[in-house]
């Protein structure tokens, strides 16, 4: 698995197999794990994309990072239940796993995740360069309420008040 | 008309780069085809049978007269000529190169114009009241929140990936000339006790398979309040759609399955529990609909001396004004529907020179602006009634002033099986076949008002539940096998049209349609419409006319 955030290719801190850093584990275990590793140390959980937004909210404050799976790069539930996620105050980090591709990087990280963690046969067909390139294909999107430097809606008010501060000024 | 700004403008010519680059990425194999299928679908671009399709959009079916010239231009360079004005008012090529492709999107965009969503599981063109803006029932023009819709459902980070398509229409007046209620979503602009403009929000209706009509799932939304109402309706849908079964994946069979309420108790928490984009969507709402702001209207009496007189003297312009004009709101003027179904034509096509002659016509006549039906007609929305005859004449030289606006010839028709690769059998010939029969204008005039709606495939996208008389062409045991309904009804009175018989061949469909308006002839109550007689008499008493010559086939 490769794991990209927003620069691009960085190593994981996190695991599933104990192999290193902190673990990932299974919503099923998250409660042992939890208890087993102490209150400081981070355990991140792994959910299906259909999981109970009220399942997860006991968690908000326990985990350090939620990795949604899309078991398919064409099933967006997984968008949606990151933005339940991030509107219900999730604060950690959020992580995409699957077969993402390189055009759905920007609506991950609109729809509030952190990072995606690819298939290998994935990440050896779209190559990092792809991805970063994808992730600023589009500079400035239209929809308010989504994670963005910017949208295309505040930036035509931010001109039509200064369009009007300098017409006072005038 | 909306005009871009430098935002929109920028989005879109990004947009264009995007695709480009996602075709190189296909052509070198980083994207499998199964990656790249969605991308090029939400680009518009299908394969159909024999080559690539392309579907551009015409939001809410509104066009510049400069915009239909280089549709014109990339139909001679990049087809064979001709376009197609589809049921939701696109247009769509269909001998395009996928090589092509950007170069095409680079004309558009040269005119404020792109292929975004046309296709794909996302939110799909938006459309509305082809007499938008003129119309005197209206309570505000529509096009602005249909604008509204179609930024913010452009690209849109959560829905790109929905379980199926998404289908909006916008309209703002009681009547319904937008086939509102077999959308996903039906946004109908309304007026609440106390004066105040805001939403009437519908969902879960559609046609296809399992045809429905939309529901009421908030009586009145406030203004202000529709991107973070619809954001909660899509997310929902989006969560709780099926998954499993792309025939069950549509909006409508969830509403259907959950029930209305249980629907609209999830839509209101979602709605609840989110953000408010109140403030920016009022600001951006006032931007938008300043570019629709009233046109140059010239001071006219409201009857046209000139026009009244070209009536009397002229019996074909009298015969085509009898169906072809919209009373419009400004004295002196008429929307005028210029039907595209000439008989034996292809219902909806139209050749580059008929474009490039009509976008001097929309200059000359129509302040430069023209609007495309779902029924697959053009209109001129703002043509002077002292210039209407010569208008038509002009019309008539092109072959675009055939007079036969909502008449029995005037077919909705989706192309079938000779372009599509989803039929199971041919539409346009049954089109052609029918309106041939029905040809003698004398005899379209005493019918009167009947729609034919034809479906090439269970998909529906000629609309065929809701015509008076549908027709879907299927496919049993290798033979094309068509089904004739009555009754359905595109109207804010949708109706589902029921079933009249067993499936004919192609070459009994004339006849089975003519021994049925036969029975409309000989029962109807003077002035009683087609369907209104088939409502009074029910679909039973059609039957047994209907079957008369196919009961020997079935014997």
């Amino acid at each position: 698995m490769k794991l990209l955030d927003r620069a691009g290719y960085r190593t994981d801190d996190f695991s599933r197999d104990g192999s290193g850093g902190s673990p990932i584990v299974q919503l099923a275990e998250v409660n042992a794990a939890l208890e087993a590793r102490g209150a400081d140390a981070p355990v991140g959980v792994e959910v299906a994309n259909n999981t109970d937004v009220e399942r997860l909210a006991a968690l908000f404050d326990r985990v350090a990072l939620i990795a949604i799976v899309f078991p398919a790069f064409s099933d967006g539930r997984g968008f949606s239940l990151a933005k339940r996620l991030r509107q219900d105050g999730f604060k950690g980090r959020l992580r995409a796993v699957g077969p993402l591709i390189p055009d759905q990087g920007p609506y991950a990280f609109a729809c509030g995740f952190d990072e995606i963690e690819l298939p290998e046969a994935i990440a050896a067909r779209q190559t990092e360069a792809q991805w970063t390139k994808a992730f600023s294909a589009i500079s400035l999107p239209y929809q308010p309420g989504y994670a963005r430097p910017a949208t295309i809606l505040e930036r035509r008010l931010e001109a039509r008040r200064k369009a009007t501060e300098g017409a006072r000024h005038a | 008309m909306y005009r871009y700004d430098e935002f929109d403008e920028r989005f879109v010519r990004e947009r264009v780069a995007q695709f480009r680059d996602q075709v190189d990425r296909r052509l070198s194999g980083s994207l499998t085809e199964d990656e790249f299928r969605p991308l090029r679908l939400q680009n518009g671009l299908y394969l159909q049978l024999h080559a690539y399709m392309l579907r551009i959009a015409i939001p809410y079916g509104s066009l510049s007269s400069r915009q239909l010239r280089q549709l014109a231009r990339i139909a001679d360079a990049y087809d064979k000529g001709y376009g197609h004005f589809t049921t939701r008012t696109n247009l769509q090529f269909n001998w395009i190169k996928l090589r092509d492709v950007p170069d095409i999107l680079d004309l558009l965009a040269d005119v404020e114009m792109h292929c975004i969503q046309t296709s794909g599981n996302d939110v799909r063109n938006v459309t509305a009241d082809q007499f938008a803006g003129v119309a005197g029932d209206e309570i505000e023009d529509p096009r602005p929140v249909a604008e509204l819709l179609r930024q913010w459902s452009s690209l849109h980070p959560e829905f790109s990936f929905l379980p199926r398509k998404f289908k909006i229409a916008v309209i703002a007046s009681a009547a319904d000339r937008a086939v509102l209620k077999s959308h996903d979503v039906g946004v109908r602009i309304v007026r609440n006790k106390a004066g105040e403009i805001g939403y009437q929000i519908l969902a879960g209706g559609g046609l296809g398979r399992t045809p429905m009509v939309g529901k009421v799932v908030r009586d009145f939304l406030p203004r202000g309040q529709l991107l973070a109402y619809l954001e909660a309706l899509l997310r929902v849908y989006n969560a709780d759609g099926r998954r499993d079964n792309k025939f069950k994946a549509r909006i409508k069979i969830l509403v259907h399955e959950i029930g209305v309420e249980t629907f609209r108790e999830r839509v209101e928490a979602e709605f609840a529990a989110g953000p408010s984009y109140a403030d920016d969507e009022t600001a951006e709402l006032a931007r938008i609909a300043a570019s629709f702001a009233q046109k140059n209207y010239e001071r006219l009496p409201a009857r046209s001396e000139t026009f009244e007189a070209a009536r009397k003297t002229d019996p074909a312009f009298a015969e085509w004004v009898v169906n072809s004009l919209f009373s419009h709101k400004v004295d002196g003027y008429a929307a005028v529907t210029v039907s595209l179904k000439p008989v034996g034509g292809v219902p909806g096509d139209m050749t580059s020179a008929q474009m490039r002659l009509f976008a001097d016509l929309t200059d000359r006549y129509s302040l430069g602006e023209l609007r495309v039906t779902h029924a697959q007609n053009l209109v001129l929305p703002y043509v002077k009634q002292d210039e209407l005859h010569a208008l038509w004449k002009e019309l008539a030289g092109a072959r675009l002033a055939t007079p036969n606006v909502g008449l029995v010839t005037d077919i909705i028709s989706c192309p079938g099986l000779d372009y599509c690769a989803l039929a199971t059998a041919r539409s346009i010939p049954i089109a052609q076949a029918i309106a041939t029969r029905f040809a003698d204008k004398a005899r379209q005039a005493d019918i009167g008002p009947l729609q034919i709606k034809i479906s090439g495939c269970i998909n529906a996208c000629g609309h065929h539940h809701v015509g008076h008389i549908g027709i879907l062409g299927l496919e049993k045991r290798g033979q094309e096998s068509y089904q004739v309904t009555l009754g359905g009804d595109s109207s804010e009175n949708m109706a589902i049209g029921e079933l009249l018989g067993p499936g004919l061949t192609a070459d009994e469909v004339p006849d089975a349609i003519e021994r049925v308006v036969g029975v409309y002839l000989a029962q109807r109550r003077a002035g009683e419409t087609f369907i209104e007689a088939v409502k009074r008499l029910g679909v039973g008493a059609f039957k047994a006319a209907f079957l008369g010559g196919a009961q020997n086939e079935a014997a």
